[in-house]
């Protein structure tokens, strides 16, 4: 049995169809390469995983360790072990990233039957976790992603990754507005988290990335569809040669 | 979504309880003999039964307000009530003669009265309906001059200060509700802080309205002389009815030279149910003077009453005073409130400091209305002023009066507001990090109320965390 096994899965967002049955299967120890054009669908399917209200998913199944994920709340997705990397994290302010890590933390321990930390135990987590996105401390006092820059953003969203230790992670379009330093530092924070347990959906436009994060499989994703699978080396001719003759292919 | 969000702001109201005891009513309506029995069951002084019958007078001149931007029918003042008091319960404020009653009432309330269980560190006067029951840690209090007593008390001990104070920043003329106030109120609270004190504890004021069809009007009168301080706190909670109450406050505050006032409400008035019916019509005139270099700084957490009229003021009348104003305001269902501030410049470099967060959800209409005026001498006058409203669903409302008279050119103001609504990808972004909707709702508010909130001593920051389903801890400062 798989960690995750999609199968044939159709969503669509308001009217419009966006994905148009998906079949995948990731493995524990994994990393999944989904690329595609925009607009492809990359992001929906990496939405409709974590379950945002936004989409309704209209045929298909997603066997997360052997059940049903689609049955579960977003939150209890979360408590399972799925973890989503937004393209755009949310900002909330008044509540300090201390504070909503800690809150998010000790959710996801009460929900699998632990005990909250209290704030000086959680001060002993952060410190080397924060040293895995070369982050300082003073991001903590600060309110969530609030006037942050789109770099720290996106390292805040791998420290809370590397705070919930997720099973599955799903990385939407992480490298997108990252210098190179920023993408470097993103990039090895998600490399030290790789074990051979957790699995990571690595969803991207450019081949980038995957200089960095180096992925087992490369998919490319179409018009709501996967029109082709295959190794890192994938990605390589993407970078080359660009979608379009994927994509003429696809529709020959 | 939707559904979520009801379940956290339309929780049963917890204080809707009504305690059976004897009391003491007088029948329905008002009148000048009203006034008088009101006088002599309290057994006041003559001046003070001719300040109250003159208040009547004044009052029979006036028009209720119709300018608050708030509906409701309108109100039969002879169909009210104008005294109700437990027949146990003791006037002179002894804890040891209190019917066991009451205290179990306001064990109920979470207010422990009696002496093993008092909450530390803070002095509580306990109102019910017309009367003071008791008041704690008063003997400790005395030890440094300080008298924290019910205001009925007072008017026997004190003649001489509330002679000098009452209607001193509110005078009995100065609206509707405070003239009906000056003519008909039952009892309330009185401090007095004497020179150089800083006052050791928290003072604070329980107010419980019990009986039916009997309206509250209470009056709180805070002195701070030159260089005292006092932090003073009030709650409120009535029972739930299906018949509208009114309560009809006014609170009067005099910082001296060099004084600090800090005041702080949690407001949790019966709000009528999801249609609107019953629930406390909460119409309150609130207002502070400060002398030279004092400062009174109001900090109110309004969740309760069917509809709220409020505008905690300060006169900054000495130089260099400091007036503020921090306020969440939350109206649900159909509660509407209208609540702001005003702050008077009078005295040269004065500075004042508006915080307002109101927060909107079901068919509540919330409004703002605060004015800043600056008068001719008032030259370096400062303000600044923060007007945020969230809404919560599409059914509801958020608006803002802002009122601005400035008579002298040096005078620097700044006003910002925003409009915000709780966005469904704000709650996905946090279920998403396991929490549920009704934590990821309660942390963004939280957070929006943020600013007011590290304004309020600890023991009411968790009061309002109960109040409003909020993790406070980590926001609080």
């Amino acid at each position: 049995m798989s960690m995750l096994e999609i199968s044939n899965l159709t969503a669509t967002a308001g009217e419009k169809d966006i994905l148009k049955g998906i079949t995948l299967n990731v493995n524990a120890g994994e990393v999944h390469a989904i690329m595609g054009p925009n607009g492809s669908g990359k992001s929906t399917l990496a939405q409709v995983l974590a379950g945002h209200p936004s989409y309704e998913v209209t045929g298909g199944t997603v066997l997360f360790e052997g059940e049903d994920l689609l049955e579960l709340e977003p939150e209890e997705r979360a408590h399972k072990g799925v973890f989503l990397a937004f393209q755009y994290p949310i900002e909330i302010p008044g509540v300090s990233n201390a504070y909503f890590l800690r809150s998010a933390y000790n959710a996801m321990r009460v929900a699998r039957g632990g005990e909250e930390v209290d704030p000086m135990e959680f001060l002993d987590v952060m410190e080397e976790k924060l040293r895995i996105v070369e982050m300082n401390e003073d991001m903590l006092a600060r309110s969530v992603n609030m006037g942050f820059s789109g770099g720290e953003k996106k390292r805040n969203e791998i420290l809370q990754m590397a705070v919930l230790e997720p099973k599955l992670a799903i990385l939407d379009e992480t490298d997108s507005g990252l210098d190179i330093d920023a993408l470097r530092v993103v990039a090895e924070g998600v490399n030290k988290l790789r074990r051979d347990d957790n699995a990571t959906i690595v969803v991207t436009h450019y081949q980038r990335l995957l200089n960095y994060i180096v992925p087992d499989f490369v998919h490319v994703l179409a018009g709501g569809r996967i029109i082709r699978s295959g190794g890192k080396e994938l990605a390589l001719e993407l970078e080359e040669k660009g979608y379009d003759w994927l994509l003429q292919e696809a529709h020959a | 979504m939707s559904t979520e969000i009801e379940a956290l702001v339309g929780r049963e109201y917890q204080y809707g309880f009504v305690t059976d005891i004897e009391a003491d009513t007088i029948p329905p309506g008002l009148s000048e003999d009203v006034v008088r029995l009101i006088s002599a069951k309290k057994e006041e002084p003559e001046w003070l039964l001719e300040w109250r019958l003159k208040a009547y007078r004044r009052w029979l001149t006036m028009t209720e307000p119709t300018w608050p931007n708030v509906q409701y029918p309108a109100i039969d003042y002879q169909a009210v009530r104008y005294y109700s008091a437990p027949v146990t319960a003791n006037p002179l404020g002894s804890l040891d003669e209190v019917d066991p009653k009451l205290l179990d009432t306001y064990k109920k309330l979470g207010i422990p009265l009696n002496e093993q269980k008092m909450l530390a560190g803070v002095a509580v006067d306990a109102v019910f309906d017309s009367v003071s029951v008791g008041t704690t840690y008063k003997a400790e209090l005395a030890k440094h001059g300080i008298v924290f007593c019910s205001f009925s008390e007072a008017v026997h001990e004190h003649p001489e200060l509330i002679r000098k104070y009452l209607g001193s920043v509110v005078p009995y003329s100065d609206n509707f509700f405070a003239a009906l106030n000056s003519a008909v109120f039952s009892d309330g609270s009185f401090c007095y802080i004497p020179k150089g004190v800083k006052c050791p504890m928290e003072l604070s004021t329980y107010f419980r309205i019990n009986a039916a069809d009997t309206g509250q009007f209470e009056r709180t009168l805070i002195v701070a002389e030159e260089g005292a301080s006092v932090s003073y706190l009030e709650g409120c909670t009535a029972p739930k009815r299906s018949t509208n109450q009114l309560h009809a406050a006014v609170v009067e505050l005099i910082a001296l030279d060099n004084a600090t006032i800090k005041y702080s409400t949690v407001q949790n008035w019966y709000a009528g149910d999801e249609n609107g019916v019953g629930g406390i019509y909460n119409f309150v005139t609130k207002r502070g003077k400060a002398m030279t270099n004092a400062k009174i700084s109001w900090t109110q957490v309004e969740t309760g009453s069917a509809i709220t009229w409020k505008y905690p003021s300060v006169i900054l009348q000495g130089d260099n005073s400091v007036g503020e104003f921090y306020s969440v305001a939350v109206v649900n269902n159909m509660q509407q409130a209208d609540t702001g501030t005003k702050m008077i410049h009078v005295g040269k470099n004065t500075k004042s400091n508006i915080v307002s967060k109101g927060i909107s959800a079901g068919r509540g209409q919330n409004s703002y209305r605060g004015m800043v005026k600056v008068l001719p001498k008032a030259s370096g006058a400062r303000n600044y002023t923060q007007c945020d409203s969230m809404l919560i669903g599409n059914a509801c409302g958020a608006h803002t009066f802002p009122y601005i008279e400035i008579n002298n050119n040096t005078a620097t103001l700044e006003h910002e507001a925003s409009t915000t609504k709780i966005g469904e990808d704000q709650i996905f972004y946090l279920k998403q990090r396991g929490m549920s909707a009704e934590n990821a709702v309660s942390m963004i508010v939280a957070g929006f109320c943020k600013e007011v909130f590290k304004e309020l001593p600890m023991e009411f920051a968790l009061e309002a965390q109960q109040l409003l389903g909020i993790t406070l801890e980590g926001s609080v400062g």
